[in-house]
């Protein structure tokens, strides 16, 4: 059965084709997939603060790209997924609103995406795509049949990766 | 988990109620309509559930966001639907507007001037009320769709906690042409503050 899996803010879900991942109007979070072509699993977590060790309320991993992470690849790998095949991409991390002097919380999108990369890169993950940046909002989708990444916006179009 | 009582509810409530009638005031003015609002409702909800308060998060929304400074800070935000922005925008400035077209800079610069006004008006009864001192920031707008905006938000409240308190209050104008939410997102900590100087405990 074809599922189509909906993801929340600091939420995650994974699942196996021909099901379908997908997570709306991210801003300044993060939609991280993990995606494993052979076995055709996949994730995708929606991450909306870069650090845990810099917050207070921390009792949520799904909400931090350092805990959010090793979380969804721990969990595809429980799904049957392979780590050594395991491929990332990521899309969001954008500024939507523009204030002159803007302060440290308007710039999250693009902590989010730096910790994110740093994150993935210590789990040897592999980043095969990404859109980052950018001041417009995306919804995200995974096709877990291809990998296929969708991101949709509302005055960008649509974008594959 | 905030947990309140039935009196501080009714606090909260009646503080939204009134910053909301002084905005409504303004706004009425200002396009020289009769506004009507529903009673605030207050309500502290899952972080992710924010978005579906104004029709889900990807509806297009044009959002005005302004940061709250002084002894309760917090953030405001208002949000209406695309038609509701143009509609504001042909009033303001006196042109017909094609509401399939992209707001300019112009109108863009409009629309924060309303968000400023009705910031303004919200945040003067609520000072007069509680005899705090708030202060709006510059307000920047966005017209996108609604969880992206809001994310904005809910990533402040997110470092402190998994729920927000919401002090949302409805909007529409006597011939339906604008319909807008405006919300009073304060931060951690400012709640408490409020209630203590209108004596709530």
């Amino acid at each position: 059965m074809a599922e189509l899996l909906k993801v929340g803010i600091a939420d995650y879900k994974t699942g196996k084709a021909p099901s379908k991942i997908i997570s709306y109007g991210l801003g300044s979070c993060i939609g991280i997939t993990l995606y494993d072509k052979i076995a055709k699993i996949g994730g995708l977590v929606h991450i909306m603060l870069p650090d845990s060790t810099q917050a207070r309320a921390t009792e949520n991993p799904a909400k931090f790209a350092n805990t959010g992470i090793p979380l969804l690849l721990k969990e595809v790998l429980a799904l049957g997924a392979i780590k050594s095949r395991l491929v990332a991409k990521l899309a969001g991390g954008s500024q939507m609103f523009k204030f002159a002097g803007a302060s440290d919380i308007m710039s999250i999108g693009l902590r989010n995406a730096e910790l994110a990369k740093k994150t993935l890169t210590e789990c040897n993950i592999k980043i095969v795509g990404e859109d980052l940046g950018g001041t417009y909002g995306r919804t995200v989708e995974i096709d877990l049949e291809t990998g296929l990444y969708k991101i949709k916006t509302i005055n960008k179009g649509e974008k594959i990766i | 988990m905030l947990n309140l009582s039935a009196m501080q509810l009714d606090a909260i409530r009646e503080i939204g109620n009134v910053g909301a009638g002084n905005s409504a005031t303004a706004l009425s003015q200002l396009i020289n309509k009769k506004i009507d609002m529903d009673v605030p409702s207050v309500s502290v909800v899952p972080l992710a559930d924010v978005p579906e308060l104004v029709g889900g998060p990807d509806t297009m929304v044009a959002g005005i966001f302004l940061r709250v400074y002084g002894k309760a800070p917090g953030s405001v935000l208002f949000l209406m639907p695309k038609e509701s922005a143009f509609y504001l925008v042909e009033h303001l400035l006196g042109e017909p507007k094609n509401s399939d077209g992209e707001l300019d800079e112009m109108d863009q610069s409009a629309l924060m001037e309303i968000g400023n006004i009705l910031a303004g008006a919200y945040l003067n009864a609520l000072s007069y009320y509680t005899k705090l001192t708030l202060l709006p920031s510059i307000p920047a707008m966005a017209v996108d769709m609604a969880g992206a905006i809001l994310n904005v938000v809910i990533v402040q409240l997110g470092q402190m906690g998994d729920h927000a308190l919401v002090i949302e209050t409805q909007f529409l104008s006597e011939d339906d042409g604008i319909n807008g939410h405006f919300f009073l997102i304060p931060d951690s900590g400012s709640l408490q503050t409020i209630l203590n100087a209108v004596g709530v405990k």
